[in-house]
């Protein structure tokens, strides 16, 4: 029973591990594994490995993308019957963003979620009532929104009154 | 779709089956309705908003879809009921189907279904289909946001110069007779209720009043008068749009049956 709970952890570390090499086709920076969509990693006894993803938002075009990456990934770390399924409760939200995936972003130069979105019932507006959304390049406070929807379904563009220079903004939703 | 599904319970009158479709084809004819602005938004900022929530509301019709599609138990998938029922066969809400008019008639009905949704979904985290309940909390999250922006837009327009006020209050006005629908209790409705998988469609209407009432107000429009006269778009019975938005829609697999690309 050891041996075998054993060899199943090493198989689940593996997995892991080709799972955080694979990138996000909209964020390349970002693995799934950072962006909180892996919700779980399980190998049987049989050898089998099951793998829970969590699609972002119902329409994201990426959705399909994502799932045909992940299989490739695991199929490139010798996962080839490695079962895929949707895991749809709790829903995914940002606050599932890894604490390195927030810094990823910032470095990228897209703002990541203010606050949290802790239940769905506290979805707040951006801007309203919440910590201001600071410029990434010149770190001031006083920006505004210009559009609620941005590139990706996970984006909104802002605009920094100091500098003037747009930017995008992960929403925290 | 492969997220695990219960099979349908014993005793299922199709009552399931027929509610999944309600909200499933509300949200589908919804999100087309929307894809016609593509091209055509007054502004890009818009016309990306309004793509978007497009975009979420197929996402979530896809999902109700192929739920149903399981339910029913005939083998049919997401695809083949979106794309191969007749116009009597979708239970979409009538308001769901009218015509995107001018940006004021787009808004004003985009607010008035968010808000119905936003109650529905809050209700069904209490049902005891816990697929459903699923499908309900990732769209209650999303949701949120699109009324977020329907109402922002709508008080924009109300408590804009007097062309936006007038075109708003007409928009309201217009398609103020469409919502009574959504509170029409339907034995269906009334078998999920019981069995503690649906809201009754009546409790939604105390929730989505003061919801629309707020945004009114602030808007500077006036709540319109009831009418007695009820659409019956979720038995069937819908308005002559219907059938234009879905020869649109389904035309590719119906001229081309199994198509894939």
């Amino acid at each position: 029973m050891v041996a075998e709970a054993a060899h199943a952890n090493a198989i689940e570390s593996r997995a892991w591990a080709a799972l955080r090499e694979v990138r996000d086709p909209e964020l390349p920076f970002l693995s799934v594994v950072d962006l909180g969509l892996v919700r779980h990693v399980a190998a049987d006894a049989a050898g089998g490995l099951e793998v829970g993803l969590a699609p972002t938002y119902s329409g994201c075009p990426a959705t399909a993308m994502i799932r045909a990456e992940v299989a490739q990934g695991l199929r490139n770390a010798g996962f080839a019957s490695a079962r895929i399924v949707d895991v749809l409760a709790p829903p995914w939200s940002s606050d599932w963003l890894t604490d390195a995936a927030r810094q990823a972003l910032a470095r990228h130069g897209i703002v990541p979620p203010v606050g949290a979105v802790h239940s769905p019932r506290e979805l707040r507006g951006a801007g309203a009532g919440q910590e201001p959304i600071r410029c990434p390049r010149c770190d001031s406070t006083h920006t505004e929104e210009l559009s609620r929807f941005g590139s990706t379904p996970c984006k909104a563009l802002h605009r920094c009154a100091d500098c003037l220079e747009p930017f995008e903004y992960f929403k925290c939703i | 779709m492969t997220a695990a599904a219960p099979p349908a319970a014993a005793g299922d009158s199709g009552a399931h089956f027929d509610y999944l479709l309600q909200l499933a084809d509300t949200s589908l004819v919804l999100g087309q309705r929307l894809g016609e602005v593509v091209g055509h938004a007054p502004a890009l900022e818009e016309e990306l908003g309004l793509a978007n929530i497009a975009l979420d509301l197929i996402g979530q019709a896809r999902l109700l879809l192929a739920y149903a599609g399981e339910h029913e138990g005939r083998g049919r998938d997401e695809d083949q009921l979106a794309m191969l029922r007749t116009p009597d066969e979708f239970r979409n809400l009538v308001l769901a189907e009218q015509p995107n008019g001018d940006f004021a008639c787009t808004v004003v009905r985009q607010v008035l279904v968010d808000a119905w949704q936003l109650e529905l979904y809050d209700a069904l985290q209490g049902s005891r289909d816990a697929h459903l309940r699923a499908i309900a909390a990732k769209s209650r999250k999303e949701t949120a946001y699109h009324f977020q922006y329907s109402s922002h837009w709508l008080v924009r327009l109300g408590d804009g110069t007097a062309e936006s006020h007038a075109r708003a209050r007409r928009a309201l006005e217009q398609l103020w007779p469409y919502t009574r629908e959504m509170f029409d209790e339907q034995a269906a409705d009334r078998e999920l209720a019981e069995r503690g998988i649906a809201p009754s469609a009546a409790s939604l209407e105390a929730g989505w009043t003061t919801r629309i009432e707020g945004v009114l107000r602030e808007a500077t429009l006036a709540l319109p008068p009831q009418v007695p006269y009820r659409w019956h778009g979720r038995r069937g019975i819908h308005s002559e749009h219907l059938g234009y938005l879905l020869a649109e829609m389904q035309v590719l697999q119906r001229t081309y049956p199994g198509a894939q690309w």
